[in-house]
């Protein structure tokens, strides 16, 4: 593996882990764990075949594992975590947060999939391949998340008088 | 009309843009013709925008030092292992080192005292209990103490209602020793309280406050010497409370004075 190209993957893949997780870092964890991964079985690694697909599916695999153990909370001791609530700042940032709020609520193989699609801008068969499930699935899991998140969005602004214009 | 029914994943490729030309055409003319399908695609279309936007940013943060380091193959290190060792078992290594530092330190306290301590069975005396959680707690630089003195109210509020009974801790500021915070601690057969205190040099004492006490004979003041640590202790009813800090054992008789009188006189 080159190191050169490899170091060009990571601020990809921390894009995607961010976006999955949520968490800063929770998704870096995953990033690291997903190159330690990647070097221990780098001679299964194809020379010329797509680096970022594979490190993707590295990264998929170990969440599905990570998913598969017992929850155990991990909780990282943070001294500004036990100070004192300050102001609420949600309305600050309230779109971006709708946005973020709803992907959370999706079931994690939908945002998955919605993610792969959208962020990373991988074919149908790319996804499918990365994933390790046939097309199909791919296909009806973007379609149930998008109508989801439509959905949960429309829920947090129904509120407001949206309005088409044409 | 000779195309082809309109399927989900014909409406999902339109809105990621990976139809062929024809076949996107006979979509946007079905849009047109369903209004609400159009909207709903239109929505789809905005949200990927809104991802890409949201998520972007990440793109040009720059990279962690450890993310970065790792980009070069590992040496000398079996890099299966590594992940493992550095976050799966934090805690169990955390665990573990806790139950080698109190036995280790257990076991050196005790030394001396060997054999007595072993006719004793499982009960620790108070001032070695008091010693080890001291050598334990003391040395911790980030988190020495459960609740801060900041919050003394709390940790008084909390450990009284812990231990069953009100437990304040004494005011040192007179001689110098200043309140750092409290834990709660397992003791023989039930909770106990720590009080930790530093001077201005930084010298650490902690007060072990038990109402485990059932001889009901109280003491006057005891010194012990566990280790490097120096130990006053006395029972007083049911409580028993014991001064440990490694320091001289003048200067720790002039701190358990007032910490007594101040007991004496609440």
């Amino acid at each position: 593996m080159d190191n050169a190209a490899l170091l060009a993957e990571i601020p990809r893949l921390r894009r995607y882990a961010r976006a999955m997780l949520g968490n800063r870092a929770a998704a870096d964890d995953l990033v690291q764990d997903t190159l330690e991964r990647a070097w221990a079985r780098c001679a299964l690694w194809r020379a010329g075949s797509d680096l970022r697909a594979w490190l993707f599916s590295i990264m998929h695999n170990l969440r599905v594992d990570q998913l598969r153990r017992p929850n155990m909370p991990i909780h990282s001791f943070d001294e500004d975590a036990c100070e004192v609530p300050t102001r609420a700042t949600q309305n600050d940032r309230l779109e971006v947060q709708d946005l973020e709020s709803a992907l959370r609520r999706l079931p994690d193989e939908q945002r998955e999939v919605l993610l792969l699609v959208a962020l990373e801008e991988l074919s149908y068969a790319e996804v499918a391949d990365t994933l390790g499930i046939p097309v199909g699935t791919v296909m009806s899991r973007l379609a149930r998340g998008r109508e989801r998140l439509r959905l949960l969005l429309e829920d947090q602004t129904s509120g407001v008088n949206l309005r088409v214009v044409r | 009309m000779n195309k082809l029914p309109m399927t989900e994943a014909d409406l999902q490729a339109w809105v990621d843009g990976v139809l062929p030309e024809m076949r996107a055409g006979e979509v946007e003319e079905y849009l047109a013709a369903h209004p609400a399908e159009a909207e709903r695609l239109c929505a789809y279309q905005a949200h990927k925008q809104a991802l890409k936007a949201l998520f972007e940013p990440v793109l040009d943060e720059p990279v962690p030092e450890r993310l970065r380091a790792l980009a070069i193959p590992p040496v000398a290190v079996d890099p299966q292992k590594r992940p493992f060792l550095e976050r799966w078992s934090l805690q169990r290594i955390a665990a573990g080192l806790l139950v080698a530092v109190v036995s280790g330190a257990a076991g050196w306290l005790g030394h001396a005292q060997y054999q007595a301590a072993e006719r004793q069975a499982q009960v620790m005396p108070l001032p070695r209990q008091a010693a080890v959680a001291h050598v334990v707690f003391s040395p911790d630089v980030r988190r020495p103490v459960e609740v801060s003195a900041a919050q003394e109210d709390q940790l008084v509020a909390w450990l009284s209602k812990r231990l069953g009974t009100p437990v304040r801790p004494p005011k040192l500021g007179a001689i110098g020793y200043e309140l750092i915070g409290g834990r709660l601690l397992p003791g023989n057969s039930g909770p106990v309280a720590q009080f930790m205190y530093h001077d201005a040099s930084g010298q650490r004492l902690t007060l072990y406050v038990t109402t485990e006490n059932t001889t009901n004979r109280d003491t006057g003041f005891r010194f012990a010497q566990e280790g490097p640590v120096n130990v006053f202790y006395w029972i007083d009813g049911k409580f028993g409370y014991a001064l440990s800090a490694g320091i001289g054992k003048s200067e720790l008789a002039r701190v358990a004075t007032a910490v007594y009188d101040q007991l004496e006189h609440k």
